[in-house]
């Protein structure tokens, strides 16, 4: 500090300092305490001031809509008569007797197992090789995360048109190498990897943050590592993996919420077809909602969104510790 | 004979260097082909574009095609003004709330913040999905459906938390003594806001700004579900109706993939002009989250 605060002030404009003695208003502090509960009372009506728009955003479009989904998941709603109470029976109706429910449930989980694992390395695996000190570097990374910036559904018409078993590329290529390509889109078999195929395009996001976690592994520990003779193979699961852990973690995370809620590519280019081969769950849910007004039903499907990805969050949380790697840690043990 | 085995590890050196630039480049190609091919066949006439083999280079070019997408089957100049005025809108008031909410956070006392903030960061794991219902039947009972409110007024109130976070760390980057001072000459609090701390943010502005401008710019579902009559519709809505008259009447490629350029160029220009923010944003979250 350049000068001296007058003594009260100091600690009034001091947010870092606790705010323990606040209670002793009617105490021994006197005019001081009185002063400074004064300053204070002024500090939450301002923090309330600054927070009202976040305040007012949670109730009415976080918490309230959240809790207004599960109540309306009790009754049957088509939003144009009154909602009649119906008990548990829009969950009874989607656990035992949709077979969509159960179809579109099972093309999310199948697209995230296989996109989330193969968009993970792959973003892993550029991010190791552009971490090389290799020329150009800016530039690549530009082209590596152009494709991210393209909206679903541009990204869903370029595809539509690059999955086109006449005349789009992919199939002229596969041709070139004497393999007769499927009609991507139209195929149930082939739907679901055209799906994946077309996830792996935009990795720029994770990319970014794999090669940021890279460049925050410090020299010294791969110098230390050489020194020990350790190898390249050795170097990046000693070194390199326990330190990106975290952004493993991170990008883990963010990868489930968006995978379970893939709408777009799925609304865009099949309509969920052929034969249901991808229909999303959210797809399902917004015909249930918007298409035949089933709000009930559709505020079930939500809940139970809602949950499964709490309880893969929670999951994913918990198992931290065993396999997430902060530094922290080590720093808090010295 | 000393430098031999330097060489031939130096030159092992370059050469795996060079395979490695390689590779990055195959890579490269392989993920700017579909952009090529969009961009190819939004210039060909029409007989170019269903041949087989594929043609890549247009020709003669068809700039006309343009003319025709964009104009005479859909107006998509509107769409983009539009869309624009939603982007904008939204973005300045995800831009104010959010900073508004990371003073709170990060320069303001009072009992429970940190209980708080968690509360906000938890937000970020609700799917969108799972409140989607209720919030359409609110604007519904409001009114406000087929307007550009549902679609703006959510992002007035503290944007999002992504944002408030990135605010928030920004802010906590800020020497504290600065607050002090100025209160010292008698700023108030929302003085302190305006004066000091935003100007001082400008990178998180940026990159909340550029963040909030981009998504707004290509969401597809709110704009799906709250806007229905022709002159109100944004451009990936546009884009989508496109591709669905194609449907009934035949797809035409090379119209479909020139109102397809048109809107991704307005994303692509930000992310150009923005680059170092954008990827200064993600690495943040990344990182520090």
């Amino acid at each position: 500090m350049l000068f001296q605060l007058p003594e009260g002030l100091a600690e009034a404009v001091n947010p870092r300092e606790d705010l323990s003695y606040e209670y002793t208003l009617f105490g021994k502090g006197h005019t001081k305490v009185l002063k400074r509960s004064r300053i204070r009372k002024r500090e939450y009506a301002s923090a309330l001031l600054f927070l009202a728009p976040w305040i007012i955003g949670f109730v009415v479009f976080e918490i309230g809509p959240l809790l207004a989904s599960g109540t309306i998941s009790f009754f049957k709603w088509d939003l144009i008569g009154d909602p009649r109470w119906a008990g548990l029976a829009n969950y009874e109706e989607l656990f035992t007797r949709d077979a969509l429910f159960w179809q579109s449930f099972k093309v999310t989980t199948i697209y995230s197992l296989s996109s989330i694992p193969l968009r993970l390395a792959l973003a892993l695996l550029v991010a190791l090789l552009m971490n090389q000190k290799v020329p150009g570097i800016a530039a690549f990374r530009t082209i590596f995360y152009m494709p991210s910036v393209v909206s679903g559904v541009v990204m869903a018409m370029i595809w539509f048109w690059v999955f086109n078993s006449r005349f789009g590329i992919l199939n002229h290529f596969l041709g070139l190498m004497g393999i007769d390509g499927p009609n991507w889109l139209m195929d149930t078999k082939w739907v679901m990897p055209a799906f994946v195929v077309m996830s792996l395009w935009s990795i720029g996001a994770p990319m970014i943050t794999f090669l940021a976690g890279l460049q925050g592994v410090p020299q010294e520990l791969y110098d230390a590592a050489s020194v020990d003779g350790a190898g390249r193979w050795r170097v990046f699961w000693s070194v390199t993996w326990p330190l990106l852990t975290p952004v493993v973690f991170f990008n883990l995370v963010t990868g489930v919420i968006s995978s379970f809620q893939t709408f777009t590519a799925s609304y865009v280019m099949t309509e969920g077809g052929p034969a249901n081969s991808t229909l999303f769950y959210v797809l399902y849910l917004y015909r249930n909602a918007f298409k035949v007004f089933r709000m009930g039903k559709a505020c079930a499907m939500a809940w139970i969104l809602f949950v499964l990805v709490l309880v893969l969050t929670t999951l994913m949380f918990k198992s931290s510790p065993l396999w997430v790697f902060y530094e922290t840690e080590v720093e808090g043990r010295r | 004979m000393q430098a031999t085995p330097r060489m031939a590890w130096a030159l092992q050196r370059r050469l795996r260097r060079g395979i490695l630039f390689l590779v990055l480049c195959a890579i490269a190609v392989i993920l700017m082909i579909p952009l090529f091919w969009m961009v190819s066949t939004s210039l060909k006439v029409e007989e170019q574009v269903y041949t087989f083999p594929p043609v890549w280079m247009p020709k003669p070019i068809a700039w006309e095609n343009y003319a025709y997408a964009l104009v005479r089957i859909l107006p998509f100049p509107r769409f983009i003004g539009n869309t624009l005025y939603v982007s904008v809108a939204s973005t300045v008031g995800a831009v104010l709330t959010s900073s508004m909410a990371a003073f709170a956070f990060s320069r303001l006392r009072w009992p429970g913040r940190d209980y708080v903030f968690m509360l906000v960061l938890a937000t970020m794991m609700v799917p969108m999905f799972s409140t989607i219902v209720p919030t359409f039947i609110l604007f519904h009972k409001l009114g406000w459906v087929d307007t550009y409110y549902p679609l703006i007024v959510p992002f007035w109130t503290g944007g999002a938390a992504f944002y408030i976070f990135l605010m928030r760390q920004f802010f906590m980057t800020i020497p504290i003594d600065l607050d002090e001072a100025a209160r010292i000459d008698g700023c108030s609090d929302v003085r302190i806001w305006w004066h000091v701390l935003l100007p001082l943010s400008r990178p998180a502005v940026a990159t909340v700004a550029v963040y909030c401008f981009m998504a707004r710019w290509n969401d597809f579902f709110k704009p799906l579900i709250f806007l229905h009559s022709m002159e109100k519709l944004t451009v990936t809505l546009g884009l989508n109706m496109f591709r669905s008259a194609a449907r009934d009447y035949g797809v035409r490629y090379h119209w479909l993939m020139a109102a397809s350029v048109a809107a991704l160029l307005p994303s692509l220009v930000v992310f150009f002009l923005a680059q170092k923010t954008f990827v200064q944003g993600v690495v943040m979250t990344g990182i520090k989250g």
